[in-house]
């Protein structure tokens, strides 16, 4: 009954305007869904033709699945490269502005990480094949002479630098942003009396940090990993810039390998037929990897939802 | 309640989806075809729409600039989808005219003519790119190489640029013993497709690939995106050799190549006698001007690795003010201006009179489907 009191005090202009912005919240929800079918049935359609075509009319002659697996590893591998260096780094660099620098120089390198994040990424792969590619070379030469016998850095080493390693690290740089901001405001929300208790039982500054602010922050960190590793794996115009494509090898500093992204990409402007049609089909697959990871990530967030700040 | 939100969400989502859809229309038919009446008496008048190379992009908006200036009523359309989008497009009436980095193929001809009617469609050569083999070498400006040695270092049989077979040809320069680094496209193009259809007519028995717009996956080497990219990955690498559009390579020095007896240096006037020693394309109409470059050709002072860049018309439209309106672009875009504005713009080679001529002639011969 206190709802009936309730509406006829408001005024009818009231109403229309909540009504409005209902509908329009729930629109908007619902555009997002409709978009990411859209995308989805898109894909399949225009996908359909390189499953049902003649295995030897597929690049490289032997069906989709052949065509499509080097490039899906090589996706991962890139992907993989990149979140094995910008974790620690990421993590690193949001409990040193969240715990250990002094609060003037926390601040503005927060906002100079962030800015990281609104680079272009067609600057990120300028750099990286004009800058970082040639500087790495003698780096890569040395892994080739010394650890040659392991299979990632068996040589001879690319004289361009143009490499997976390369491109990883050109990715890493990209994520890193990500994995550090979220994981900062996530260090930041550690109750303050957990800390208090473990400085006052004795623990040291790093003792704190493991026993009150890491457990707290775990799936955090998870989560922004896992974000971090959406933006690797559809990373494009970098990838596409950075790296010496080729088929697939295990060896990390030798030309070749190649991602999804970056081989639609390339291939894109000069396609048509079912070549675009296998393009599309690549999108389709990483598409999926990309709803797979999302929906891991959100999976995690969701289930510590009463400890994280990531929401 | 419920049914009311649901009613607001449809109604905001369905102008919405109004909004967009307005925005997003795939065919490129709709907005050209039409063509107003052929009634202004000076100048030709309507919209044009070509799809076609991307490589094409520069020097076609250097002709639509000149071409709008010199007709105020007309306006033309260009979407760089590449060469084979652009054909497809073409073919499906989609389009006008084509971009491409070649010529129709048979069975796309024969296709043309459920379009253009009985006559089909014909190529007309736009204009040509001398593709330069450009190399990074300390101490090193200029170097002769033969067709089996330019294929062997590209196949990556040759692997030092004191290679015996390097210095035979250069008795005078002092070569180093650098590992050569083969840079190549890794997306795919007309210039690799130009350049391995040279290797492949001129060293017939070392360049064992298809013929293809990407690089032969088995030659696992360096490569980059786009000209500028293998350009700039040369240039930072001691050792490099690459095949870039002449226009582009900045810095770096070029292979003379082997023709007959001499080595000819890259330059256009090299480069469009290659087009004045090619033959017309075997089967042809009349009117096409689809050409079969001698790659192997032995007349001293030809460069043969170019790429001739077609626009495809066809034979007939279906009314004269669409017929007006082609025949002007066409004639512009062959015409000693058109053929400057695209050099100074694009950096290409012009293509030679006589083949201008024989163009004009063609374009000329456009007329209204019966």
């Amino acid at each position: 009954m206190t709802t009936n009191a309730l509406t006829s005090k408001s005024s009818t202009s009231g109403r229309a305007g909540d009504k409005i912005f209902s509908g329009a919240a729930l629109a908007a929800g619902v555009l997002i869904l409709v978009t990411l079918f859209a995308v989805a049935v898109f894909l399949l359609i225009q996908a359909l033709p390189t499953f049902f075509a003649d295995p030897a009319k597929v690049s490289g002659g032997q069906g989709f699945f052949a065509y499509i697996w080097p490039i899906v590893i090589g996706t991962i591998i890139a992907a993989a490269i990149a979140l094995l260096v910008a974790t620690p780094i990421g993590i690193g660099v949001a409990l040193f502005i969240s715990h250990f620098a002094p609060r003037k120089v926390a601040g503005p390198l927060g906002y100079l990480i962030d800015l990281l994040a609104a680079i272009p990424s067609v600057i990120y792969g300028a750099w990286g094949y004009m800058v970082l590619a040639p500087a790495l070379v003698p780096g890569y030469e040395w892994l080739a002479q010394y650890l040659g016998f392991i299979p990632i850095f068996e040589g001879p080493a690319s004289q361009t630098g143009k490499t997976m390693l390369t491109a990883g690290i050109v990715l890493a740089v990209m994520v890193l942003p990500i994995i550090t901001s979220l994981s900062r405001e996530i260090f930041l929300q550690t109750p303050k009396l957990h800390e208090e208790a473990a400085l006052a039982l004795g623990a040291t500054r790093w003792e704190m940090i493991t026993t009150a602010v890491i457990p707290f922050a775990r799936p955090g960190i998870i989560s922004a990993v896992m974000l971090g590793l959406g933006r690797a794996l559809g990373e494009t115009m970098a990838v596409a810039l950075v790296l010496s494509t080729g088929n697939l090898i295990p060896s990390l500093i030798k030309t070749g390998n190649q991602t999804i992204a970056a081989e639609i990409a390339l291939n894109f402007p000069e396609a048509f037929g079912l070549r675009l049609s296998e393009l599309i089909a690549a999108g389709l697959v990483l598409f999926l990897i990309t709803l797979l990871v999302n929906m891991i990530a959100r999976g995690i967030i969701a289930r510590h939802k009463e400890f994280s700040g990531a929401n | 309640m419920k049914l009311n939100r649901l009613g607001s969400a449809a109604a905001v989502l369905s102008v919405a989806a109004i909004a967009l859809t307005a925005c997003g229309s795939d065919s490129p038919t709709a907005t050209s075809s039409e063509s107003t009446s052929s009634s202004a008496a000076s100048g030709v008048t309507g919209t044009l729409t070509g799809i076609g190379a991307s490589s094409q992009t520069s020097a076609m908006e250097a002709w639509i600039t000149g071409f709008k200036a010199a007709n105020s009523g007309a306006n033309v359309q260009y979407s760089p989808d590449g060469s084979g989008a652009g054909r497809e497009a073409f073919l499906a009436g989609g389009a006008q005219f084509a971009g491409s980095d070649a010529s129709l193929k048979p069975e796309e001809a024969t296709k043309a003519k459920e379009v253009c009617g009985p006559d089909g469609a014909f190529n007309i050569p736009a204009y040509v790119s001398p593709i330069a083999i450009a190399f990074n070498l300390d101490g090193v400006d200029e170097i002769n190489m033969d067709a089996d040695t330019i294929a062997k270092v590209f196949k990556k049989e040759i692997t030092k640029w004191n290679d015996d077979a390097i210095a035979k040809q250069n008795p005078d320069a002092d070569l180093p013993d650098t590992a050569i680094t083969v840079v190549h496209r890794n997306d795919e193009s007309g210039t690799t497709e130009n350049f391995v259809e040279y290797l492949k007519a001129a060293a017939a028995d070392v360049w064992t690939y298809d013929v293809s717009g990407d690089w032969p996956s088995d030659i696992q080497s360096e490569n980059a995106k786009g000209t500028s990219g293998v350009v700039s990955t040369t240039t930072s690498t001691n050792g490099a050799i690459t095949y870039a559009d002449f226009s582009a390579v900045g810095n770096l020095s070029t292979v003379n190549v082997k023709v007959g007896d001499d080595y000819t240096k890259i330059s256009a006037e090299a480069a469009a006698k290659a087009l004045d020693t090619a033959t017309p394309v075997e089967g042809a109409a009349e009117n096409d001007l689809a050409l079969e470059l001698q790659r192997d050709t032995t007349e001293a002072g030809t460069y043969p690795i170019v790429l001739v860049s077609y626009h495809i018309y066809c034979s007939t439209y279906k009314d004269q003010a669409t017929v007006d309106l082609v025949k002007a672009f066409g004639n512009y875009v062959v015409s000693d201006e058109g053929q400057k504005t695209a050099q100074e713009s694009a950096g290409n080679a012009p293509i030679s009179t006589s083949i201008a001529e024989k163009a004009t002639k063609a374009i000329d011969s456009i007329t209204v489907a019966q």
